[in-house]
């Protein structure tokens, strides 16, 4: 703000607004030589990273706040779309967990029928070790924490449509 | 086991490190708010960390090694259906439960259904499963003191473990057992992997005094050395062949001095207060108690793999995994951990870190159990393998580093005791101060008090089984009571009153009916069937089934509201439709007005 000498500073100080250090760099550098060009192309990517955050700010801004809004007194007052919609949204989450469930249930529940009609299964070994220990006293734990990050994916992107609906 | 000074040593320092832990953060701790929820604000990695913490009880640091040594490899499935809990926790249960803004378990059951009767019931279920599952932890407590130091009688480190827990609990409610409960999961993690790692590097390098010996022959184990056993409680034993050994006491209902042999043809009986002589290489004999498996494998091959003899063993695995996977969600002190997230979606990521520590922490166990069969088999003979984590150090590696590595695993094990209890304790006394007092922070403190006292006692009367057996109990209760109601509340609009209240009276009724019968049995010596050791497979499908017939014929009983609360229940958090009802009932939390005493607070 203090240092309106070029507009690539202008730039820097635009983005980055509340650090004085970096409007006082900039000047020594100026000052002292022609190196700062050097820099500068450096700086011009950057904002490829800085632009998100620009972004943000608009984002929080009125008219998505009036849409979200009314779409929650429509949602609270109970209408018939309101109704419906989360109708719709309870169906999917339940939809996915219950298929997941269902899925680790069967993958794990398959094992003591497998060890119980297949004994041969249970006598093969890897590296001296019997099958059936690698089996349940291993690789469950990766598997059970697998499905729930995938879990949480799907429901959190199921709750961000719902929202991005309910704003429209 | 010999006295151990490093392992007192241990001890203390955890003993130390909670209190302080819990008196630094419970100064905090200002209002009711915090005392039951933490104030909302605990972040997921800590809120995983002490969840995790709270959950690892005595069961899981010592029950699942032990139950490894006796029962092989049908003993992972413990702790597969720990793990497997939180999933389905986080699957059906986790965010809705926390956007309920409920802050007990009862208090959930009254938002949902709006009836005082069923929340009454519930608090009376939540308080028993509570009780239930804080006596393991506190003979758990008394079982490694006695192991630690030889002469001290068991009740003191379970007064010792109470004394402590109330005290933290008592001056900072949730605020301060948070911190305590995440601190004391990394100890446990340490305590367990470290003697994990040395062991089985000491077992690969040579293992141990006396060599390394095989698990595969189809041979019960045999004793590595010379070996003295001194018998506690009346047990049963079973034999492969025919075994030659000294006994001084009483045998087989006669008394014996000297020498004696059994045969294998039928069980044999060894009474309280005996002392049974082994010489090295004989094989042992395995414990064969009624209320325990109906079959613990006998020799090394039985042991090695799983259950492929009898259709009733299966049965009973598949009621396990049932339990175990439904009965997580049911239990109160693990829900009120949830309530302390600050919305539904921290709650749900919460869950996937507790999956990421849960599986972490339990690699270790089944190492252990596998290597206990091999160095401490004359647990087998007085069934007390709870004790095998703690004395598989000494055993594997004598002498001093030996006696340091028994430190950290008794270490570990006293935290694993405190974080659950006092997570028990925190659960139970917040669903009594709130239910049956006015729910002040007075109240809280009696409650605590009161609460505390019950499972002591409890445990002095009791006798002591098998840590995880009890365990599987509580969380088939849990199962059949809890869940459907949860389950059912959540996802379900029908869901009545009185549907609810009669799915969790013929849930738990068969429950508790099987737990008496299997008590009973125990002391008569009839072997119960497999469906009363582990009731999940039929009660829960029950109590589903009754929830649900009874929802239908009484229409009545639904709440007006309940589009109103599933739209609570499930709305995403941004569209801020939350509604705290610890707000509601005790009002808002203000800041501690803050009156200088503070080195760097502005006057």
């Amino acid at each position: 703000m203090t240092s309106p000498e070029d507009p690539y500073h202008r730039l820097e100080n635009g983005v980055r607004k509340p650090d004085p250090t970096l409007g006082s760099r900039p000047e020594d550098q100026a000052v002292v030589e022609p190196v700062p060009p050097a820099p500068e192309p450096l700086r011009a990517g950057e904002p490829a990273h800085v632009r998100p955050k620009r972004e943000r700010v608009v984002l929080a801004d009125s008219r998505q706040a009036t849409g979200r809004m009314r779409g929650r007194v429509e949602l609270e007052e109970q209408t018939s779309w309101g109704k419906l919609l989360v109708r719709d949204l309870v169906k999917v989450q339940l939809r996915t967990a219950v298929l997941l469930a269902v899925f680790v249930l069967v993958v794990l529940g398959v094992l003591p029928v497998l060890f119980y009609l297949l004994p041969a299964v249970s006598r093969c070994t890897v590296i001296g070790i019997p099958i059936p220990w690698i089996v349940l006293g291993l690789l469950p734990f990766p598997f059970l924490f697998a499905i729930g990050i995938w879990y949480n994916r799907l429901a959190e992107r199921h709750e961000r449509d719902f929202v991005d609906m309910i704003e429209n | 086991m010999e006295l151990n000074p490093w392992a007192l040593a241990g001890i203390a320092l955890v003993a130390a490190a909670t209190y302080y832990l819990g008196h630094r953060s419970s100064r905090s701790a200002t209002s009711t708010h915090d005392f039951l929820v933490a104030r909302r604000t605990v972040r997921s990695r800590r809120n995983a960390a002490a969840i995790s913490g709270e959950y690892l009880s005595a069961a899981s640091f010592l029950g699942v090694a032990g139950i490894v040594l006796k029962d092989g490899a049908d003993a992972t499935w413990y702790p597969i259906g720990f793990t497997a809990g939180y999933l389905a926790l986080m699957l059906f249960v986790a965010a809705p439960l926390r956007r309920s803004g409920a802050y007990t378990l009862p208090d959930f059951v009254e938002a949902r259904l709006g009836s005082i009767g069923l929340r009454r019931f519930a608090t009376a279920f939540a308080v028993f499963i509570g009780i239930l599952y804080m006596v393991p932890q506190l003979q758990g407590a008394g079982l490694t003191l006695s192991e630690i130091l030889p002469g001290v009688p068991a009740w003191m480190g379970a007064a010792a473990v109470t004394v402590l827990v109330s005290a933290n609990v008592m001056f900072g409610g949730m605020r301060a057992i948070t911190v305590v409960q995440a601190f004391q999961y990394w100890l446990k993690l340490f305590a367990i992997a470290v003697p994990t790692f040395v062991l089985c590097m000491v077992f690969f390098a040579g293992g141990g005094p006396h060599g390394v010996r095989g698990l595969g022959e189809p041979a019960p184990p045999v004793f590595p050395h010379d070996t003295t056993v001194s018998v506690k409680a009346n047990v049963t034993v079973k034999v492969t062949t025919e075994t030659y050994f000294y006994a001084y006491g009483e045998i087989d209902d006669g008394p014996a001095r000297g020498a004696a042999h059994w045969s294998p043809a039928v069980p044999h009986k060894v009474s309280q207060g005996t002392t049974l002589n082994f010489a090295a290489g004989t094989p042992v004999p395995v414990v064969s108690n009624v209320p325990a498996t109906t079959d613990v494998p006998a020799t090394n091959d039985d042991w090695l793999h799983p259950a492929s003899g009898k259709v009733t063993d299966l049965l009973q695995i598949y009621s396990l995994i049932f339990a175990l996977f439904l009965g997580t969600m049911g239990l109160p002190h693990v829900l009120v951990r949830f309530y302390t997230n600050p919305d539904g979606k921290a709650a749900r990521r919460t869950t996937v870190h507790v999956l990421l520590l849960l599986g972490l922490f339990y690699l270790f166990p089944t190492m252990l159990g596998a290597l206990a069969r091999m160095y401490v088999p004359q647990l087998l003979v007085t069934g007390n393998t709870d004790a095998a984590v703690l004395m598989l150090p000494s055993a594997l590696l004598p002498g001093w580093p030996g006696q340091i590595l028994g430190a950290v695993v008794a270490a570990g094990a006293f935290a694993a005791f405190l974080s659950s209890s006092s997570g028990l304790l925190v659960s139970v006394a917040g669903v009594v101060s709130t239910d049956l007092l006015p729910g002040r922070i007075r109240d809280f403190r009696v409650a605590t008090a009161i609460v505390a006292v019950c499972p002591l006692g409890l445990t002095l009367l009791l006798r002591t089984e098998d840590i995880s057996i009890s365990i599987g109990m509580t969380f088939a209760l849990a199962a059949s009571t809890f869940s459907p109601l949860l389950l059912l509340g959540i996802w379900w609009r029908k869901l009545s009153w009185p549907g609810a209240l009669s799915g969790m009276i013929v849930g738990g009724g068969m429950v508790l009916a099987a737990l008496a019968f299997n008590i009973v049995c125990g002391y008569t010596g009839v072997v119960p069937p497999w469906w009363t050791v582990q009731p999940a497979l039929i009660s829960v499908p029950s109590a589903f089934l009754v929830t649900y017939l009874v929802s239908r014929l009484t229409r009545y009983g639904r709440p007006e509201l309940v589009n109103d609360i599933m739209l609570r229940l499930h709305a995403p958090d941004p569209l801020g439709l939350m509604h705290d009802r610890a707000v509601a009932r005790f009002g808002q939390v203000e800041d501690k007005p803050r009156n200088g005493r503070g080195r760097h607070r502005k006057p």
